[in-house]
């Protein structure tokens, strides 16, 4: 039997105020008439405490959305998870703070787009960076950890000193700092937010002078950019092993980006308990451990380190979610990740408006 | 080290997980799940007893319990984030 889970993550709804055009959405978003109702939720929560998931990551999209979100961090807490709301900040007050912590959330997780206001409102789509603002000190008012995430690409990553530092002032205890990874809406605007090798180098030492200089007071998780490396990620450190997230239609997706594995036939919390799901489905056993690889992962001693990278990324670019991730040095198709990285990427910088900004259709 | 004192840190939990049986660490992104003796020690990290004090307590519980283990296994826990020290 496959170990189980220790996260929950739990996409409440896809409606979103931002609009980035790098969500870790799927294309197709799901709409507010096809969401799970807060029994569901609760019901998705217990079944995900008893086979053993012990973090509860409220997501989305925007969680504050969900007008039950109270019920379902209490309910969550009441289960003995630990609750980690992630937020775009825009509709958190301090009264919707102060009653959230009284239910119980534990974390904060914080989306920042840029460093100044003008790059942070031009990558969200709206004027949402005051209220980040705002929405930090409120956090840290009610006496929760706070963490930053920002996602790094081409528009945002020559600001990253000034990222850090406003991460800095917002009085976080952890930054992530993630290179856009290319699925859905990011592998659409991928010709615009791909770094260039350059822009990468310029930060690393940046990234790990300041990794240096706040130990202790400030984390900084550093998510590399895959199609520059000679190997891949150690995707979700395996396939169906430690983590589900279930959309907010009730789909249960072995990662966030599953969907985009068109072959996969996913199941969903309304047909079938999460139990089941976990150890039974064919989507959750179609990759894990390491029986279904083909070389060179299957005869690869990186093969227990990285696992073969991300099944999406394969699926998406090399059309067999079975191969090996392209943007290993060792895959065959590794031409195909090089031929994007040199004719893909725009010389000048293009405008974050030529972007393809998250909307519902 | 051992006047050194550890102290849960901001946000992090400390429960125990009927499922796998076993006590665990609840932090943002994380969960450790501890040994009888990792136990002990978190359980005994209150921002008041020292890490030589800590190994005092556990002396009486176990046997073989040498200070420099108990700091060792402190240091790893701040490590992970999961106990700050003062001293």
């Amino acid at each position: 039997m496959a170990e189980a889970p220790f996260g929950l993550l739990a996409e409440l709804t896809h409606r979103c105020p931002l609009q980035c055009g790098y969500c870790s959405n799927p294309l197709e978003l799901v709409r507010r008439e096809a969401e799970l109702s807060t029994e569901d939720w609760r019901r998705v929560f217990d079944q995900a405490r008893s086979l053993g998931a012990l973090q509860v990551h409220l997501s989305g999209g925007e969680p504050l959305l969900r007008p039950d979100l109270p019920e379902l961090v209490a309910h969550a807490n009441s289960l003995g998870c630990y609750v980690n709301l992630v937020t775009s900040g825009v509709g958190l007050s301090r009264d919707r703070v102060r009653t959230l912590a009284a239910r119980g959330v534990d974390h904060v997780q914080l989306s920042l787009q840029d460093a100044t206001k003008a790059g942070n409102d031009r990558i969200a789509g709206i004027k949402a960076f005051d209220r980040k603002v705002e929405a930090a000190a409120f956090v840290l008012a009610e006496g929760l950890p706070l963490t930053v995430n920002t996602v790094l690409h081409r528009q945002n990553l020559d600001n990253i000193a000034g990222i850090i530092a406003m991460a800095e002032q917002l009085g976080a205890e952890r930054l992530e700092l993630a290179n856009t990874q290319y699925y859905g809406w990011a592998l659409r605007n991928r010709a615009v937010l791909l770094p260039t090798r350059k822009q990468l180098a310029v930060a690393a030492p940046i990234v790990a002078a300041a990794q240096a200089r706040l130990k202790g007071r400030m984390e900084i998780v550093y998510v590399i950019a895959d199609y520059h490396e000679a190997h891949p990620k150690p995707c979700m450190y395996g396939w169906g092993a430690r983590q589900l997230t279930v959309a907010p239609n009730g789909d249960v997706l072995p990662c966030p980006a599953a969907s985009v594995i068109s072959s996969l036939q996913i199941e969903n919390v309304l047909s079938a308990s999460l139990h089941e799901i976990w150890h039974d489905s064919p989507s959750f056993n179609a990759f894990r451990g390491f029986d279904w690889m083909q070389d060179p992962c299957r005869s690869c001693p990186r093969k227990e380190i990285d696992f073969g990278g991300c099944r999406c990324q394969a699926f998406q670019l090399t059309g067999d979610a079975a191969a090996t991730d392209p943007v290993c040095s060792l895959s065959q198709d590794r031409s195909t990740v090089d031929l994007i990285l040199e004719t893909e990427m725009e010389p000048a910088p293009v405008p974050a408006m030529a972007m393809a900004m998250r909307k519902m259709r | 080290m051992l006047e050194a004192v550890p102290r849960i840190r901001r946000g992090v939990k400390c429960t125990y997980d009927q499922i796998r049986e076993a006590h665990v660490v609840l932090f943002p992104e994380g969960v450790l799940v501890l040994n009888e003796t990792a136990a002990s020690v978190v359980a005994l990290c209150d921002g008041v007893r020292s890490i030589g004090d800590i190994a005092v307590v556990l002396a009486d519980e176990y046997s073989g319990v040498e200070p420099s283990d108990v700091a060792a296994l402190v240091s790893r826990l701040v490590e992970r984030r999961v106990v700050d020290v003062d001293g």
